[in-house]
């Protein structure tokens, strides 16, 4: 039998002895306005748990995984896709600000027309044989990513009477840590849809508005494509991990 | 309206449900094969094979350790199969050790979207015991994900392994009302290792909050 792993291995070097809870701007599991929760959201509160050395630790090795980079999802097949070309470009950080450096964030998307490549989506709107939706980029030593792709289009869904979902960018995190794992939606500003669309809404104001991009015109490429801001904030370190603290 | 890049709003970014159109974005080819070279994992009859772009299986040499299969299905509030989740797990090594620690060859981390029956599968190797909080040990586990349409949040849960000696000492376990624990338990069958998900109902599955 292999020999047990010393217990100062509990934590990599440099990694923190525990990640800060949700904050108030997380959803609950269960949001009735969006339709699919009711039934799949647990009905028991979650356990608490302390953080171990299972939640402190996560991949890190992102390209042996999933592959290289593909951060323009406007040049993977033939022809330029239909739709306006947007580049999208921020920091990954976490809530000390400190950049999250080396982390993957995987990408899919609409077309430019609200319609996914997928056999699941059939509602009354073209696909784009030169558009996917997919892709994935890499931060750099300060956090910073960048993708370039087109803007996707609103489309409908089945979940009300006239249900329509606001433009967005699905963005995937796996970021240091199987804590600080984050799936998001990117939405653009002075879309009407925001306000009366409930997945966006499981957020609470103002905490929804943090998903909502900033046109940037000092981004924004002359004669090529238009540029928005969205950073993305993972969990910070808890100084104080005192993991019963909640529970005395 | 504040925006994402106003200072008063800093803060965690919200999470958001995958939806259901995540299959050409997430779960690759072998994402579910920890320990060999095969498909496992992903759904690629669910768009056109020009718009495959994910990663591709690729040949793994096999880390030490007992070959096991982890499977399952995940099923909602009402007992229905849900066709369209995602699993993710991360796990020790057989030697208990994560592969952030080491440069090791097993990478611990998978990834599969459910079929049509609900279903999910990994091969992988059964983990070692790992540390615990304090000078406890922690029972061999995985550690696991679920993501859904109609899941805003994942959901954390881990599989054990039934009959484990470490199961009575781990410190995780003992949190946990012993009348639910059994939903944490993967249990053997003809050398495959059982984990349902209830996300929701009677036997609901135990989830963390991490």
């Amino acid at each position: 039998m292999a020999h047990p792993p010393p217990i100062t291995a509990l934590a990599p070097q440099g990694a923190p002895l525990a990640f800060l809870r949700e904050d108030p701007g997380q959803p609950r599991s269960l949001h009735p306005e969006y339709r699919s929760t009711v039934l799949r959201s647990p009905s028991q509160a979650p356990i608490r748990i302390p953080h171990t050395i299972t939640e402190l630790t996560g991949p890190t090795n992102w390209q042996a995984l999933m592959g290289a980079s593909l951060a323009d999802l406007t040049t993977q097949h033939a022809a330029a896709p239909i739709g306006q070309r947007i580049l999208v470009s921020g920091f990954v950080q976490d809530e000390d600000r400190r950049p999250v450096p080396n982390t993957v964030i995987e990408i899919w998307q609409a077309n430019a027309a609200g319609r996914y490549i997928h056999v699941r989506d059939q509602w009354d709107a073209p696909l784009d044989p030169n558009f996917t939706g997919a892709g994935r980029v890499i931060t750099d030593a300060d956090g910073a990513y960048q993708f370039v792709s087109i803007r996707p289009g609103a489309y409908p869904w089945g979940n009300h009477l006239n249900a329509w979902r606001p433009a967005h960018i699905h963005l995937s995190l796996l970021g240091p840590a199987f804590a600080t794992r984050l799936v998001t939606q990117m939405y653009f500003p002075d879309d009407p849809l925001i306000e009366i669309d409930p997945i966006a809404n499981a957020c609470a104001l103002p905490y929804r508005q943090r998903m909502v991009a900033r046109f940037d015109i000092g981004l924004t490429r002359p004669n090529w494509a238009l540029g928005y801001r969205f950073d993305i904030v993972l969990r910070g370190r808890d100084a104080t991990p005192f993991e019963d603290r909640a529970h005395a | 309206m504040p925006d994402n890049q106003s200072p008063e709003l800093f803060g965690q970014t919200p999470w958001q449900t995958v939806g259901p159109f995540f299959h050409y974005g997430l779960p690759w080819k072998g994402g579910a094969d920890l320990v060999g070279q095969s498909d496992l994992g992903a759904r690629p009859e669910l768009f056109p094979a020009a718009h495959y772009l994910l990663e591709q299986s690729r040949p793994r040499s096999k880390p030490p350790g007992d070959i096991i299969e982890l499977r399952g299905i995940v099923y909602d509030g009402e007992g229905a199969p849900v066709p369209d989740a995602m699993l993710e797990i991360w796990q020790a090594d057989s030697a208990g050790v994560y592969a952030a620690e080491t440069e090791d060859a097993f990478l611990g981390f998978g990834r599969a979207a459910t079929q049509q029956d609900g279903s999910y599968r990994f091969r992988t190797i059964r983990p070692g015991a790992v540390p615990g909080p304090g000078n406890s040990r922690q029972a061999p586990h995985i550690a696991i994900s679920v993501f859904a349409r109609g899941v805003l949040k994942r959901l954390v849960t881990r599989a054990y392994f039934t009959a484990a000696p470490e199961n009575e000492h781990d410190p995780i376990l003992a949190r946990v009302p012993e009348a639910r624990r059994p939903t944490l338990m993967a249990s053997p069958q003809d050398g495959i290792w059982h984990f349902d998900i209830a996300l929701q109902g009677p036997n609901e599955t135990v989830f963390f909050d991490i």
